[in-house]
């Protein structure tokens, strides 16, 4: 780091320190917010504080730009957060870069209520040794049931997205390479197994974009998760991908026309990570709460107020009714076996690697 | 002649142009102490973040700080020679590498490599892990056990990338920012799939000056309007003109969605009264038109504030004194009022124009794919990617673009033809 | 119209409002001749400046009609009417040189470039600007842009030129010079001019009759000497030069004489010009240098008692303020001569008037 960069940072730091932590017990969580964070301020946030009346949570809804603002914190050698909500994706590169702390998951977190240690209860989960999951999520997608030019028909495949013939109308897609190229060669007869295998040669990255190619001109892409639901809502399109959470509040709060497309979802984790760098004394505050936070029971409890499966495999038997809505929450996890009939596994060291390349490469062909 | 040479005195004997000096010192410090805390917050808050980026887009280092024993060694690996160093720089790597692991800092040359080259992050990762319980008194020789560690290794390019990004500093970024990059056999340009700064760039000179004469055609009636209404009502209108200031970006953006889209309010008035069939509705959002139409309507204010206070100066009798002098309309407003409005001009399209070239928020939100902006790449690469450099270098040919385009104007209007009020 | 022909520039019935509830200008009827010089002189806000605006295209008469060479022109836009006009703060265009200001009307006449180069040389010669040409306004003193304005009004050779207080911006010397190459250049040139000003010396100098207007109407229209020496009510009498008022009521009018009852209760006889007749308040108009200040009375004059209050001494003539009738506004100008009359301050005397000096016009309280 150069001087200036230095001198600029420390000044930074200096008008940081004085503004926040002045009090010990503050702790700064950050995470999506919205129905997220609402979510996790009941079943986490708000018991923890009742048990430990010293502690004060607080919230920064900063988790999409988390691995830079780390990074440039980690710079100025000053990190105000203390734990952080990311996605599995995000953990792994932060551990790569020195920036999150590793977690010894056996013996920092609880075990499960039957003794089975944590690295069991969350098994193939542990993607990165700073990750600690939380949440079993899903990208998929979403259908309006109302489209006249279906004739009755229903997509319930998901080579049905790119059957513009059977369901005409606008697609709305992710803006990044992930989950789309794979759905893309999946549906041009690539095996599930092979996916990966075949997106590594250029061959296999021209016969993904290809197959989006013939949906390119029909799609409207986004970078929001909160973009799908809404354009569903609109009618400015007919299916979409987007979390599977996000889907749920489309159709069993908002009560809107649209379907769930279970097929070929693909799950995704997030959960916490802890800065690297911290104090001894907020670092063991940070943990106290993750220790309290992910066990079996607060996991569970999370999914009574949003669609998101618990990483603990000791959790699913104790999911119960949505909070406010009052229905059984279980039919509605991305987990639940109806739903999970044909499922996808994000392969996240894969793309740690390819990230940057086919991103290069799907931008370049966006913009085209 | 020596009378020549004699300096001036003042009246105590002291020469006169240093007793001169000494009274302006003290109004020069004076002058200093007033403008030193801008000073200092401007170096701080600008300045050193622009020098900074400046920096990073050609700063290098991790590689020689994470691997120093290595990039030295590699100085005398010739890849012509040998397809793969030998064994001394694959005994300094395992050095390096246990010293990096300890240190946990491999991985993050791995992800600054794999920008470079698909696979080395993971590389790196599981490497680590092993290279973790060698021993390094004991396990030589290293070539092989890296081989048989993984097959990637002894891949010859790997070594070549090494040695290509082991200086301190690298044109890499910047090579990377114009769609070209660098090989052991020199610059080369990137696969045409790849190929996408170039676009950006071109779309976002292109958008940016689209979007300054829309607000230029758009914005000169209306300031030319307010500039010859009472001041009671133009101040009253001006309001409304600065009015969109008052509401978040966000939520501007967003109307425009309600506004633009497919299903959206114009695209269901012109189906409504039968301009358009149902089917065949307009494309109005999602591409280039609606960073167009949203962010002219954002940076409108800009180009008629200017506008506006330079037409409040032009006294109406020049464009009566031309009409006596017999012009009509049309020849008095071009060759009387246009060009004594022309600064205004100048100062509202500068303004706009470089505003409309750094704009992120609203492209991203609008712009769908043909839309967006070299900026909405920077932000990938700053928040995603985390590839600074690259971001680094992008924002310095952006920066460097603007002040090209200023010098020009400066050239060919004057920039002394600027005006804001 | 004297002669029963049409006059070159006539207003007729012209009136004009701003807001549609007052009149600016009030029923205006004015004819002027070819190669006139003709002022319209008056206070600000009393209609003149709207009056040259209407003639000159830029605002519309609410009603009645203007006329050009025995054309109306009220549906004319002002660039098809051929009028130069020289505005208060020249006008010169900032972003051209001095000679592309003279040539603009020119070349928007499409004339050839020769004839255009041609004729600005000589524009500028006209007014000694030969060496400005390449020039930009703000290079120029108010005096040169004066000049060059004029020029530029000029240059295209137009039957009528307009001025609105063109010498306003100047100071007083220069002001004085340029009235006198003014009134040279409309002798030389035969053009007709019709200029506005609310300095009154400015007007005496330069023009061949002078509209005073107050209140949206000319109250005289008339040449300089007529104007000054023969008033035809108060306003004008106050507003042209030095005047004396004293306040009556007529008593008694036999042919043009009035006899008047001072307030101050003297009685004194004046040339009944403007009364209501017998028993209507008056205002007598007395310019200060018809007044004789004297120890005794004089025989054929009308005499009052008067007190000296100030004395000023102005080389030509002292300037002896007095009190009269109970004005102690009285200026009486007297002739610097070598038979000092002894004046001093607090000396009780008597001022006097030739009966046809002093004036008797309409009511108005001072």
């Amino acid at each position: 780091m150069s001087a200036i960069t230095k001198t600029f940072f420390a000044a930074a730091a200096l008008t940081a320190l004085t503004a926040g932590n002045a009090i010990a017990a503050d702790m700064t969580i950050v995470s999506w917010g919205g129905a997220y964070s609402a979510s996790q301020q009941n079943a986490y946030h708000d018991p923890y504080m009742a048990a430990n009346p010293g502690v004060n949570i607080i919230n920064d809804d900063s988790s999409a730009e988390a691995v830079a603002k780390l990074r440039a914190m980690a710079e100025a050698g000053n990190t105000t957060w203390d734990v952080v909500d990311v996605v599995a994706s995000d953990a792994m590169r932060l551990c790569d870069e020195g920036l999150a702390m590793e977690i010894d998951h056996d013996s920092q977190l609880a075990a499960a209520p039957d003794g089975t240690p944590a690295s069991k209860d969350f098994g193939d989960l542990i993607v990165s040794e700073c990750f600690i999951p939380q949440i079993v999520y899903s990208t998929t997608f979403g259908f309006r049931s109302d489209v006249a030019e279906w004739g009755g028909k229903e997509p319930d495949d998901i080579c049905d997205v790119f059957d513009l013939d059977t369901f005409p109308g606008k697609r709305s897609l992710e803006k990044r390479p992930i989950n789309n190229m794979e759905w893309a060669l999946l549906c041009s007869g690539v095996a599930k197994a092979d996916v990966y295998d075949v997106l590594e040669t250029e061959e296999g990255q021209a016969k993904a974009l290809a197959k989006l190619d013939t949906i390119k001109d029909q799609t409207i892409w986004w970078s929001a998760g909160a973009d799908t639901p809404q354009l569903l809502a609109d009618g400015e399109v007919v299916i979409g991908s987007t979390y599977n959470g996000r889907l749920f509040a489309l159709i069993e709060e908002q009560k809107q026309p649209v379907k769930m497309l279970w097929d070929a979802q693909v799950f995704d984790l997030d959960g916490w990570i802890i800065p690297a760098g911290l104090s001894d004394e907020r670092k063991k505050a940070a943990m106290d709460y993750i220790y309290f936070a992910t066990d079996t029971q607060r996991l569970a409890d999370q999914a009574k107020y949003i669609s998101y499966g618990p990483a603990r495999a000791s959790s699913a038997p104790l999911v119960g009714k949505h909070a406010a809505l009052g229905i059984d929450m279980a039919p509605h996890m991305p987990t639940d076996p109806n739903n999970a009939k044909n499922t996808f596994l994000y392969n996240y060291s894969w793309w740690a690697d390819y990230r940057d390349d086919l991103d290069a490469k799907f931008q370049a062909w966006l913009a085209q | 002649m020596s009378e020549r040479a004699q300096p001036l005195l003042a009246a105590d004997g002291t020469p006169l142009k240093r007793s001169i000096e000494r009274s302006l010192r003290r109004q020069k410090i004076e002058a200093f102490l007033l403008v030193a805390p801008l000073l200092a917050f401007v170096l701080v808050t600008f300045v050193a973040p622009i020098a900074d980026m400046l920096f990073r887009s050609v700063e290098n280092q991790i590689v020689a700080q994470t691997l120093p024993a290595t990039t030295d060694a590699l100085k005398e690996w010739n890849p012509d020679v040998s397809a793969l160093p030998d064994e001394a720089v694959f005994a300094a790597l395992a050095v390096d590498m246990k010293a990096a692991v300890k240190s946990k800092t491999h991985t993050r040359l791995g992800s600054r490599l794999n920008y470079e080259k698909t696979g080395v992050a993971s590389l790196f990762r599981k490497s680590g892990r092993r290279i973790k319980k060698w021993d390094l008194a004991g396990d030589a020789p290293f070539k092989d056990k890296f081989l048989d560690l993984d097959k990637k290794w002894g891949d010859p390019q790997l070594w070549q990338l090494l040695k290509l990004y082991s200086p301190v500093y690298t044109s890499g970024y910047f090579l990377n920012a114009v769609d070209l990059k660098k090989t052991p056999d020199g610059v080369e340009p990137r696969a045409e799939s790849e190929q996408i700064y170039i676009l950006l760039f071109q779309r976002t000179l292109f958008m940016s000056l689209a979007i300054t004469l829309m607000c230029l055609l758009l914005g000169y009636p209306i300031a030319f309007l307010l500039s010859h209404l009472p001041m009671r009502t133009s101040n009253l209108l001006m309001i409304l003109v600065l009015l969109p200031f008052w509401t978040s970006l966000l939520v501007r953006t967003s109307a425009w969605k309600v506004l633009l889209q497919q299903e959206g309010v114009i695209n269901d008035v012109l189906v409504t009264i039968g301009l358009l069939g149902d089917s065949d509705r307009l494309q109005l959002i999602n591409n280039q038109t609606g960073t167009i139409v949203a962010m002219t309507h954002i940076l409108l204010p800009f180009m008629i504030l200017p506008l506006y206070s330079v037409m409040r100066t032009i006294p109406p009798s020049y464009v009566r004194a031309a009409k006596s002098l017999g012009a009509n309309d049309v020849t008095a407003f071009a060759k009387v009022y246009f060009p004594q409005s022309v600064p205004g001009i100048g100062a509202g399209s500068i303004l706009v124009f470089i505003l409309a070239i750094g704009y992120y928020i609203t492209p991203e939100l609008v712009g769908g794919t043909t839309g967006t902006f070299i900026s909405n790449r920077i932000a990938y690469h700053i928040s995603s990617s985390l590839n600074w450099g690259l971001a680094a270098a992008l924002g310095s040919i952006l920066l460097i673009a603007v002040l090209v385009l200023y010098y020009a104007y400066d050239r060919i209007v004057g920039i002394d033809n600027v005006k804001l009020g | 119209m004297l002669d029963g022909t049409n006059p070159f520039v006539r207003f007729r019935n012209v009136q004009k409002s701003y807001d549609g509830e007052t009149l600016v200008v009030k029923n205006l009827n004015l004819d002027i001749e070819a190669g006139e010089f003709v002022t319209m002189l008056g206070p600000s806000g009393s209609g003149k400046t709207t009056c040259l605006m209407m003639l000159a295209g830029f605002e519309t008469a609410t009603h009645g009609e203007i006329e050009l060479g025995g054309k109306p022109i009220n549906n004319i836009p002002p660039h098809k009417r051929g009028i130069g006009m020289v505005f208060q703060n020249y006008a010169l265009f900032p972003h051209m040189t001095v000679s592309e200001n003279l040539a603009f009307p020119l070349k928007v006449r499409g004339m050839s470039a020769g004839d255009v180069q041609e004729k600005v040389k000589r524009a500028l010669d006209m007014v000694q600007m030969r060496a400005f040409g390449d020039r930009k306004p703000a290079q120029l003193s108010g005096g040169q842009q004066q000049r060059i304005a004029l020029a530029r009004a000029l240059v295209f050779e137009p039957e009528l030129v307009l001025m609105d207080e063109p010498l306003g911006a100047l100071d007083k010397q220069l002001r004085e010079h340029m009235q006198y190459e003014i009134k040279h250049i409309h002798e030389n040139l035969g053009v007709t001019v019709v200029y506005v000003t609310h300095d009154q010396s400015e007007a005496l100098t330069m023009s061949n009759r002078i509209a005073v207007f107050d209140d949206g109407v000319i109250q005289q229209l008339d040449d300089p000497v007529t104007l000054y020496e023969k008033p035809e009510n108060s306003f004008v009498a106050q507003f042209i030069g030095e005047n004396n008022t004293l306040t009556g009521t007529v008593e008694a009018l036999s042919k043009n004489v009035a006899t008047v009852k001072l307030e101050a209760g003297d009685t004194v006889k004046a040339l009944a010009v403007n009364t209501d007749g017998k028993g209507g308040r008056t205002s007598l108009s007395i310019r200060p240098e018809r007044c004789v200040v004297s120890p005794k009375k004089v025989a054929g004059l009308s005499m009052l008692k008067g007190r000296i209050e100030e004395l000023i001494y102005l080389g030509d003539h002292i300037r002896c303020r007095m009190n009269v009738a109970g004005n102690d506004e009285f200026i009486v100008k007297v002739p610097n001569t070598a038979d000092q009359l002894g004046l001093e301050i607090g000396t009780e005397t008597h001022v006097g008037w030739q009966t046809d000096d002093c004036r008797a016009l309409d009511f108005k309280q001072v």
